[in-house]
């Protein structure tokens, strides 16, 4: 009879925490960077053990307030109440005995499985298979290097999809450049803290290909709502694809070769790296394939001729406080570095 | 102020002429030179009252911010200063400075003393923590900040190294940060040495420490808490002023300091100075609660036993702030532990409270209405903290804005509507008038209506991934509706706080006359007149139960008859 009645309870509770989680999914749509829409073996694992903690809290929510209610309904005072006091009861050891040891058996409950879950992911081995990439975070933007590919790039970060015929697990290794940031990517993996002097690591195996929305999660000084992350989960062949562009150096294109000068003449190149080229500055995004990322300025908007141009003219204009001076360039001089820039496939 | 019922001349001898001829200045000095703790519980009260609504404008432009994405009423610069001085106004200027402010007034009359132990040092620390609010908000004219436009703190109230460093925080808003904090951080020691000498010594004939009230038990344990927190803030602002001024490298990350020191000494603070913050608050609900359904508190030794644990565990669960620093699992695991921990005694409070209202008469006047509130939302607080507690979930919710869903529970949801109730309660004795309670009824309605719009829906956007310190979303994350309803929801708690002010003010003049002891009550402080004189009572009482009033009303069934 009570294990039926703590099953009906429980039950309840599940019922519940289900309806709340999905009725924030509906009003959710598109590319909702969602917790409750898991798409890789960390946030699979998450979200179940998630579920399991809110039927549990749920039911406790649902005996504790429900009793809460009954005792402020059942003892509201009325105008047929005698007169005096109620009796006073000044506490009762046995009732105080059972609601100490209760809440003890529930936290062993819920300690023993959030550990489990917590040794899966965080100790789970490494395969030899596994891609690497380090994550370094800037004050606003994100650097991302595959150390076995001698690849840089910025901001988007590609990675293989992984399948049960060939699971591909990618491990990063996360630190910072400045100040703290963090890598979250809610439907692929809880987030992790980027801390200069201090790598940091994660894992995951997204399922499914696809974009994947996140941004950063440490406030990191003024933009640090315009330091937007996407991740491509890309097909085996796609990821090829990307890889091998990403390795070749920078097109040469002799139409564009004034923009080029002024790329190199003026102060871009202190910041920038254009492989194949004199650019070899490190303050800033890897310009490279520049025209293979969607979005400029970590995300703060579309990656188009028109937002380029604008963006190396004024910088205030997308993301004031963004550490890109202005470079007080000549019309002629930006539509030249423009031009070069969209070479950069 | 110009028939100000508290002024220290009507107390004392108000028929004599001189007393009559009292300028204005010479009353307002004499509430600057006061060493009444009465007095100085006042313009605590009066002071985070100040700061409540600043800190709540704040707020309201923040959500003004954010309630349609890429909106522009804010620049990002501004943005980040609001959300900084809106965290670091509510902990340090209006949390801590309320709960002293009843603490002054309400701890000597609870326990039969004429004053605090130490009448000077409580003024002394009283306008030094009004000094460093002061301070603080003379950044906004006084210290430029990042890139030069900025000019209050912008590093959030966590103000995590290595931010805080020169090199990324220029100009003097950090300093002045930290220095003002320091500053208002020595008052609140004084406040919390001066609360503990006076509940140790100060107790009138009769009562032991197992029949003091419960609400001065949880100020005598607020107190000894806080002198275990606030050190390590304010040691950790020293070293970040060394940092930045003597050429230190504690948490220089450049020059190999380390960012995790500052994390951890700001949580060592951080974590039990939200017991700090909410033991008060269950202070307030041990008064009120047993009053307003007419029977004893159940359970009074557990209740402070439940307490004194809360205290000791709260000092080990610190690090589930960092669950995502890259600690080991073992760290995690123990973390996590620790935090669920917690929810055992605050359990058996819940379920004493509960206890405490079955069988009794309810009588649901506006201060029991917020009582009733505080345990509702405390309830679901408690949850979503052990929520929280579950490290692997805490990684995906950690700096969402399901974390400022669940802490805007406790510190609004629990704290400030027991602020409100206790202000409810106590106003009668500190002015002799009641506060209307119509307004006090449109205030709690609109006002919880408002904050669930608010805070329920913010527990949503943080499982949609929306993380927290942004000024502002790209409309294609799903998020703009339920920003918006948030941001409604803000508005409304706004207008039922501006119809608290108006009550506020308005009974000090209109309100019913009180009487000594309106609401029946059984503590110590109903005894005296309101508002009590200045040497609170004629002569030293003396108590034999934990309900000295109680046993004066029924002499034929006195409590100590049956208190273990």
């Amino acid at each position: 009879m009570q294990t039926l009645r703590a099953q009906r309870l429980i039950h309840r509770g599940s019922a519940t925490a289900w309806f709340l989680l999905t009725s924030s999914m509906l009003i959710a749509q598109g590319a909702t960077p969602s917790t409750l829409a898991p798409a890789s073996t960390p946030a699979h694992q998450i979200f179940d053990l998630s579920v399991f903690v809110v039927a549990i809290t749920g039911g406790i929510f649902l005996i504790v307030g429900g009793l809460l209610a009954l005792t402020l309904y059942r003892f509201r005072a009325r105008k047929t109440d005698p007169l005096g006091e109620p009796a006073q009861i000044y506490g009762s050891t046995q009732i105080e005995l059972a609601w100490t040891v209760i809440p003890i058996l529930i936290v062993v409950v819920l300690f023993l499985t959030t550990a489990r879950i917590i040794f899966a992911i965080q100790d789970a081995p490494k395969p030899h298979t596994a891609l690497d990439v380090t994550v370094i975070g800037h004050q606003f933007w994100w650097e991302f290097r595959y150390p076995k590919y001698a690849v840089i790039t910025a901001n988007e970060l590609h990675i293989p999809v992984s399948s049960d015929a060939a699971p591909e697990a990618t491990f990063l290794k996360l630190t910072s450049a400045d100040v703290n940031h963090s890598f979250w990517i809610p439907q692929l993996a809880g987030k992790t803290d980027l801390i200069a002097n201090h790598v940091n690591t994660m894992w995951m195996d997204p399922k499914k290909p696809g974009l994947y929305l996140g941004q950063c999660a440490q406030f990191c000084g003024s933009q640090h709502a315009m330091m937007l992350l996407r991740v491509y989960v890309d097909t085996p062949e796609q990821f090829d694809a990307w890889m091998k562009n990403q390795q070749r150096a920078a097109p040469r294109d002799s139409t564009v070769e004034a923009g080029r000068t002024v790329f190199e003449k003026q102060a871009c190149m202190n910041c920038h790296t254009i492989s194949g080229t004199a650019a070899t500055g490190r303050f800033g995004p890897d310009l490279t394939h520049l025209m293979s990322r969607a979005t400029l300025a970590s995300g703060a908007m579309d990656n188009s001729p028109a937002n380029l141009r604008q963006w190396i003219k004024s910088p205030d204009t997308f993301k004031r406080g963004a550490l890109m001076p202005a470079m007080q360039l000549t019309d002629e001089q930006l539509n030249q570095v423009t031009a070069y820039l969209e070479t950069l496939k | 102020m110009s028939d100000c019922p508290l002024s220290i001349s009507q107390v004392i001898d108000p028929s004599t002429s001189r007393a009559e001829q009292i300028t204005f200045l010479e009353k307002l000095h004499r509430w600057v030179v006061t060493v009444d703790h009465k007095h100085l519980g006042i313009l605590y009260i009066l002071y985070s009252t100040f700061f409540l609504l600043v800190a709540g404008a704040e707020a309201l432009m923040i959500r003004i911010q954010l309630a349609y994405p890429h909106n522009h009423v804010l620049s990002a610069q501004v943005y980040n200063r609001f959300f900084t001085m809106h965290g670091t106004t509510m902990v340090f200027l209006v949390g801590m400075p309320f709960l002293f402010g009843f603490a002054n007034y309400i701890v000597p009359l609870q326990i039969g003393a004429r004053d605090m132990a130490f009448p000077r040092l409580n003024a002394f620390s009283f306008w030094l923590t009004a000094f460093g609010g002061f301070l603080l908000y003379y950044s906004f004219l006084g210290g430029a900040g990042l890139y030069g436009v900025g000019n209050a703190p912008d590093v959030g109230w966590f103000a995590y190294a290595p931010l805080t460093a020169r090199s990324f925080s220029p100009g003097h808003a950090t300093d002045y940060w930290a220095l003002a904090l320091i500053v208002s951080g020595f008052g609140t020691l004084g406040t919390a040495i001066n609360i503990i000498a006076t509940v140790i010594s100060m107790r009138c004939k009769g009562m032991t420490l197992m029949r003091m009230p419960l609400f001065t038990w949880l100020l005598l344990i607020v107190s000894m808490l806080t002198l275990v927190t606030i050190t390590p803030l304010t040691a950790a602002q020293f070293m970040l002023l060394i940092d930045r001024y003597l050429g230190g490298h504690f948490f220089d990350t450049q020059a190999g300091g380390s960012s995790l020191i500052w994390i951890h000494f700001f949580w060592i603070f951080g974590h039990p100075e939200v017991y700090v913050l909410v033991l008060p608050a269950f202070a307030i609900a041990n008064e009120i609660i047993p009053v307003f359904c007419r029977k004893a508190i159940f359970g009074y030794p557990a209740m402070v036993a439940a307490s004194v644990t809360i205290m000791f565990v709260s000092l080990s669960v610190w690090a589930h702030h960092m669950f995502t620093v890259g600690m080991t699992s073992v760290s995690n695991a123990f973390f996590t532990l620790s935090t669920m921990l917690v929810g055992v005694p605050t359990g058996i409070k819940i379920f004493n409270w509960i206890a405490t209202l079955w069988g009794g008469r309810i009588r649901f006047t506006t201060t029991m209405l917020f009582c009733i509130g505080f345990l509702f939302q405390f309830l679901i607080a408690g949850l979503t903290g052990i929520m929280l507690s579950v490290s692997p979930w805490d990684w995906q919710l950690h700096n969402s804005y399901f974390v400022i869903a669940h802490f805007h529970y406790v510190l609004v949801g629990a704290v400030v509507f027991c602020i409100f109730a206790g202000i409810y309660y106590w106003y009668s004795k500190a002015t002799g008038r009641l506060m209307n309670e119509t307004l006090g009824k449109w205030h709690f309605w609109l006002f919880a209506i408002g904050f669930h719009i608010t805070f329920d829906t913010m527990h949503c956007l943080g499982l949609l991934g929306m993380p927290r310190s942004i000024y502002t979303y790209q409309p294609d994350r799903g998020w703009s509706f339920l920003n918006l309803v948030v941001s409604v929801g803000g508005l409304i708690q706004g207008i039922a706080v501006l119809i608290f002010a108006y009550n506020f003010i308005v009974s000090y003049w209109r309100g019913e006359v009180a009487g000594d002891d309106p609401w029946d009550a059984w503590t110590l402080e109903w005894t005296t007149s309101s508002p009590p004189p200045v040497y609170n009572f004629e002569e030293e009482p003396e108590v034999h139960s934990r309900r000295p009033l109680w046993d004066l009303k029924h002499p034929d069934d006195p409590d100590w008859e049956y208190e273990s």
